[in-house]
């Protein structure tokens, strides 16, 4: 590029940046007495400005990247090929991770935001990475998972490991009644009306107040027990909590450390469930429905049904992941289910490499522990949080594991 | 129409908006013969596929397939119902196989209903059960055989969009045929193929008609594919049937003359 051309890319650039700083970072407010008092900071301005115009021009005089996409890059093919040791390291780790030496409590609950993402990463993929149906309200079947459960324990008193198969099976339901008018949607038109949906049932929670407790949300939910065995200090009812039955001293962290157990089973079984349905006809049709309806049709695949499963089992796994969410905070409110959450569980599907199972975990310990790395930087956390994601879209574009598996190969049939 | 046709069209229409691309179209298709349609650009043949395969639903008129003892009116199935319970099974003029996927596994999501069956929707197969896994092998095994037949062995593993375009041809004819069909409806298969491709493409669509019994039904512009193989030819203009008989008897039809030449001066 020539120089001139550049500079005036840069100057295009800086300019942008000087829109978006000058009233972002261009004033503050500081508390002097006892009011405010709106203050300036343009040098943090000129910093941003002359940053963008320099690192512009600086990207400029580099040399151009040779423009192969069609061919995986090495990382991709040695990802690829060494999925399976990979996944059974990770495993390894996730299992022994509450009884390594650095671990604290701090990190095991963290573990375990992280597994439910994952979770509900793998859960998604089945409907956005298998059977290509972008869809953005996926939220509200985690909603209804954690909203079924709290309330079966409030009025009928199950406990989580009845009330389980019930979210599952009702987010299912709700799933299916979504999925049965907009299956003739496509790409953006569904994505439109899922993120609708997702919005309705928030808004239902809130406003029906007298059956789901509206913006308060429902207390007092209970904890999961260890076959029957309460993690608390005192068993009610004179029973036997988990330390006694052990001979154990109780300790708090039990109970964070057989949460994390949970849910790493749940996700376990999750993955379980994708890797065989894969190699079903049920998953082999799903992927079809995604690189081509109309050749679908052609060879007799019922397109309806496909979809409709696809959204169910989505559904059902987020059920799951919800009930989870309910029994370990022991509250929810609709404030937990925003469109915030299912755009980070789409990010991490479409980032891990849509249909990849393994780069759905990477994506998900990125985008839940890198605002956690980031909490020194106070405000710029976001920042740093977007400055990533743009920087991953760049030089990964398909995603961090973008080569697909294929799930049946000629040769190894016959094993 | 004769008792004996697998496919019988009887005065088919098909009007978009003030558009007659299809002007009461009559004509059969018997079992285990091909029949072709051929006709200039524009002559609506494209559009009786998509009438046949359910993609469009006709203005007018019937298309009844006779199959295993049963009439089926196609004109009122829904296309994917057409391909699994009536057999007829298609290929596409632009190509549409599922790309980024292997070419094993297009042919294995060519056998759907029956290995959705054998897995009982599913959950024998979830369960692994032997129902299913003999099932499987079985499917494989189908398809190497038409991998053998389309000459593709050595490619099964490879991402089916990646194939040169002969080979991504005679892959969709292969995924085709893994349906098990009774009709199949080919939309210009040797488009874009060499003469030496071209004459490979012959002597698979006899061996179709030969080894497998499956009738054909073929949309053309390659006259030595057309005058080759087929058995019978109706020739199309702007939606009407100008002819219908054997090879010879069209080649020397004035009407079929006129409508690919033009009229003589004079």
């Amino acid at each position: 590029m020539p120089l001139a051309q550049l500079a005036k890319n840069s100057a295009l650039a800086a300019l942008v940046a000087l829109a978006l700083a000058f009233p972002l970072a261009g004033f503050d407010t500081n508390q002097v007495g006892g009011g405010t008092v709106i203050g300036t900071r343009f040098s943090w301005v000129a910093i941003a400005v002359v940053g963008v115009f320099v690192g512009r021009f600086a990207l400029g005089l580099l040399p151009r990247r040779r423009a192969s996409r069609s061919r995986p890059p090495v990382v991709s093919l040695f990802l690829a090929r060494h999925q399976r040791a990979l996944g059974w390291i990770g495993l390894a780790l996730a299992v022994t991770w509450p009884f390594m030496p650095f671990s604290s409590r701090y990190l095991v609950d963290l573990a375990t935001t992280v597994l439910i993402y994952i979770m509900l990463g793998w859960g998604l993929n089945i409907v956005v990475g298998l059977a290509g149906l972008l869809n953005l309200g996926y939220v509200a079947f985690y909603a209804v998972g954690a909203y079924a459960f709290a309330l079966s324990a409030q009025y009928f008193d199950l406990s989580f490991w009845e009330a389980l198969p019930i979210a599952g099976t009702l987010a299912a339901a709700v799933g299916i009644l979504l999925a049965l008018p907009i299956l003739r949607l496509r790409g953006d038109y569904l994505a439109i009306v899922t993120l609708g949906f997702g919005e309705i049932i928030r808004i239902i929670l809130i406003n029906w107040g007298s059956f789901t407790g509206g913006p308060n949300g429902v207390n007092d939910i209970p904890r999961p027990t260890f076959f029957g065995l309460p993690l608390t200090p005192t068993a009610p009812g004179g029973g036997k909590t988990f330390a006694q039955f052990f001979g154990i001293p109780f300790n708090p962290s039990q109970r964070i450390v057989f949460l994390y157990f949970v849910i790493l089973v749940l996700a376990l079984a999750t993955n379980f469930l994708t890797l065989r349905l894969r190699r079903l006809p049920l998953g082999r049709a799903w992927e079809a429905l995604r690189e081509d309806e109309i050749a679908s049709r052609a060879l007799g695949i019922n397109p309806t049904n496909v979809k409709l499963s696809a959204f169910a089992i989505g559904a059902l796994l987020a059920g799951f992941a919800g009930a989870f969410f309910a029994t370990r905070l022991g509250f929810v409110s609709p404030e937990s289910f925003t469109f915030q959450e299912s755009a980070t569980v789409l990010a991490i599907v479409v980032l891990g490499g849509m249909g990849s199972q393994l780069g759905i975990v990477v994506a998900a310990i990125i985008l839940v522990t890198l605002p956690e790395f980031g909490r020194e930087f106070a405000q710029f956390r976001m920042l740093l949080f977007g400055a990533a994601m743009v920087g991953i879209m760049i030089w990964r574009p398909r995603g961090l594991f973008a080569l697909r598996t294929p799930s049946i190969r000629l040769g190894d049939a016959q094993r | 129409m004769s008792g004996a046709a697998l496919l019988a069209i009887d005065r088919l229409t098909m009007r978009f908006g003030g558009l007659l691309a299809i002007d009461r179209l009559s004509f059969a298709a018997d079992a285990e013969k091909i029949t072709a349609v051929i006709g200039p650009n524009g002559a609506g043949k494209t559009t009786v596929f998509n009438c046949l395969t359910g993609f469009y639903r006709p203005s007018a008129g019937t298309l009844a397939l006779h199959h295993g003892g049963m009439e089926l009116h196609l004109e009122h199935m829904e296309g994917w119902r057409i391909a699994r319970d009536a057999g007829i099974a298609r290929t596409f003029q632009n190509i549409r196989l599922f790309a980024g996927m292997t070419v094993l596994e297009n042919l294995i999501i060519a056998q759907h209903n029956k290995l959705m069956r054998a897995s009982f929707w599913s959950i024998a197969g979830l369960l692994g059960l032997a129902r299913y896994r003999l099932a499987e092998a079985e499917a494989v095994e189908r398809a190497r055989g038409w991998l053998e037949r389309v000459g593709l062995t050595a490619q099964a593993n490879r991402i089916a969009g990646t194939l040169p375009y002969g080979d991504q041809r005679r892959l969709e004819i292969a995924r085709a045929m893994c349906t098990e069909p009774t009709l199949l409806c080919l939309d210009e298969p040797a488009a874009g193929l060499n003469p030496h491709e071209s004459h490979a493409l012959n002597r698979l669509l006899l061996s179709i008609r030969e080894r497998d019994r499956v009738a054909i039904l073929l949309i053309e512009h390659d006259m030595n594919v057309v005058m080759g193989i087929s058995d019978r030819i109706v020739v199309l203009d702007y939606g009407k049937k100008i002819a219908d008989g054997t090879p010879y008897e069209v080649r020397n039809d004035p009407a079929v003359i006129k409508a690919y030449l033009g009229e003589p001066d004079s």
